[in-house]
């Protein structure tokens, strides 16, 4: 067994820590830094209940070790409010009804905001792929769609001022 | 579901790789992607020693053709195929396949070396590889080699040619000549889940639309990927009309070993494989001569 001193920036702020190589990702979030809005499911990468994105990208933190994440960015769900305002998504989880029980809303509202932040014009299908990795066994994913959707109707209206006002952006 | 304990280390460069593999040989593996490998680790079905961490190695990490050749990092990511417009329009075969692996969150993180050195039969890449005629590359103690793809499966699950000091480093696939064209197959429960059955097919055609090349692999029914050869010759110098593309599904279903599991009775998968090829030797002759696909 090795222990590894890591340092992960998760939702802006570093964090340090001396961690197991075994340690799993996810359950050091939860445990160890008691951010609890990433859940656990399957455990199996099977469910998206535990998606963040790491440097950008959707992961599914049941499948990587703590260790793994040594230097890289983190977002979880607890980094999409901003100053007391709802990220564009969580407004269209609201706004749509989008949950029942709940458990799989950060990992699907994380998978969204990375499919939006690659395709910013999603069709239909392409939201029903960007998501096909994360179970709801509530909704029937009807509103799950709509509020992504949603989502990505408000994100376009909010990016359109600075481009009209000169800005670059990516 | 917590792993065993193990040592964990980062290599740097592919030179770092294989020195720890020497160091370590079999008690070591190398983490790349992870997605087999970490619930290999979870449900206690592996339990290495050490875990080589090859993530950070980016350059590893490209797609690129020259020389009449397509090379492949192997520590590509299937979502890097899948976005890529040079796979897309060259070799749609390859979109088709990776963008079937697993669900599109798993797919930024697995690899397609990864995919191959596992060796899982259940696995998609195999099959195609084994379709197109790929090689891939293997680096260890001893410098590079190339290994055909057909060499590299054993007839053992999960397993390879690769040495124990080696690390599959590259995968080279021959670029398509005119007139040619490939698709990928594959029957699922539901998403994430691995193939019922997948048929990789490969065709290259003459000016007289005769073939001159055929490629078809199968994945998940059996306890390797296969190669149906029988099928792939019995294409040679026909056309690739009903009749030629119903004859060689009936030889690919006869090369399926299929056993009946939660996934469906033998026999069902066996006629899965023949639909299967059916589907991906149309689609292929359609990318080959150019016309309009149907889905």
């Amino acid at each position: 067994m090795s222990k590894h001193h890591i340092s992960v920036t998760i939702n802006g702020t570093v964090y340090e820590d001396d961690v197991d190589s075994r340690t799993l990702l996810v359950h050091w979030i939860r445990d160890g830094l008691h951010l609890t809005g990433t859940h656990i499911g399957c455990d199996t990468s099977s469910c998206g209940a535990c998606t963040i994105l790491v440097d950008g990208r959707a992961t599914k933190s049941c499948t990587m070790f703590a260790v793994q994440a040594n230097g890289r960015e983190i977002m979880t769900v607890e980094g999409l409010e901003k100053d007391g305002k709802l990220h564009p998504i969580q407004e269209g989880f609201h706004q749509e009804h989008a949950l029942q029980c709940g458990y799989c809303t950060p990992g699907m509202m994380m998978a969204g905001v990375a499919l939006l932040q690659r395709n910013p014009h999603p069709s239909e299908r392409d939201i029903r792929v960007g998501i096909s990795g994360n179970l709801c066994r509530c909704t029937g994913y009807v509103n799950i769609v709509k509020a992504i959707q949603y989502a990505a109707e408000k994100m376009r209206a909010s990016e359109q001022v600075p481009v009209s006002a000169g800005e670059g952006g990516e | 579901m917590i792993p065993g304990s193990f040592d964990y280390v980062v290599a740097n460069s592919v030179p770092e790789a294989v020195a720890l593999l020497q160091q370590h040989g079999d008690d070591a593996k190398i983490l790349a992607g992870g997605h087999s490998l970490i619930p290999l680790l979870r449900f206690r079905l592996a339990a290495p020693a050490v875990l080589i961490d090859i993530n950070r190695i980016s350059e590893l990490e490209y797609i690129q053709e020259s020389d009449g050749v397509l090379h492949i990092g192997a520590l590509t990511r299937e979502a890097a195929l899948d976005d890529s417009e040079l796979i897309g329009e060259r070799y749609p075969i390859l979109r088709d396949t990776a963008s079937g692996v697993a669900d599109p969150v798993v797919r930024n993180w697995a690899t397609v070396g990864g995919n191959l050195a596992h060796a899982d039969p259940a696995n998609d890449h195999p099959a195609t590889m084994l379709a197109l005629g790929a090689s891939v590359v293997a680096e260890g103690s001893g410098g590079r080699r190339v290994i055909p793809i057909d060499e590299f499966f054993t007839d053992a699950p999960f397993e390879t040619a690769l040495h124990a000091d080696e690390i599959l480093v590259e995968i080279r696939i021959p670029a398509p000549g005119e007139r040619s064209g490939g698709a990928y197959c594959k029957l699922e429960r539901k998403v994430g889940d691995y193939a019922i059955a997948g048929v990789a097919a490969c065709v290259t055609l003459d000016a007289n639309g005769l073939v001159t090349r055929a490629g078809i692999g199968l994945t998940n029914v059996g306890a390797h990927p296969i190669k149906a050869r029988a099928a792939e010759q019995a294409l040679i110098g026909k056309p690739l009309d009903e009749a030629n593309i119903q004859h060689a599904a009936d030889l690919a279903a006869a090369a399926a070993q299929p056993t009946s599991d939660i996934r469906g009775p033998a026999e069902y998968k066996r006629a899965m494989v023949h639909t299967l090829c059916v589907r991906a030797l149309r689609r292929a002759l359609a990318r080959a001569t150019g016309a309009t696909e149907g889905r």
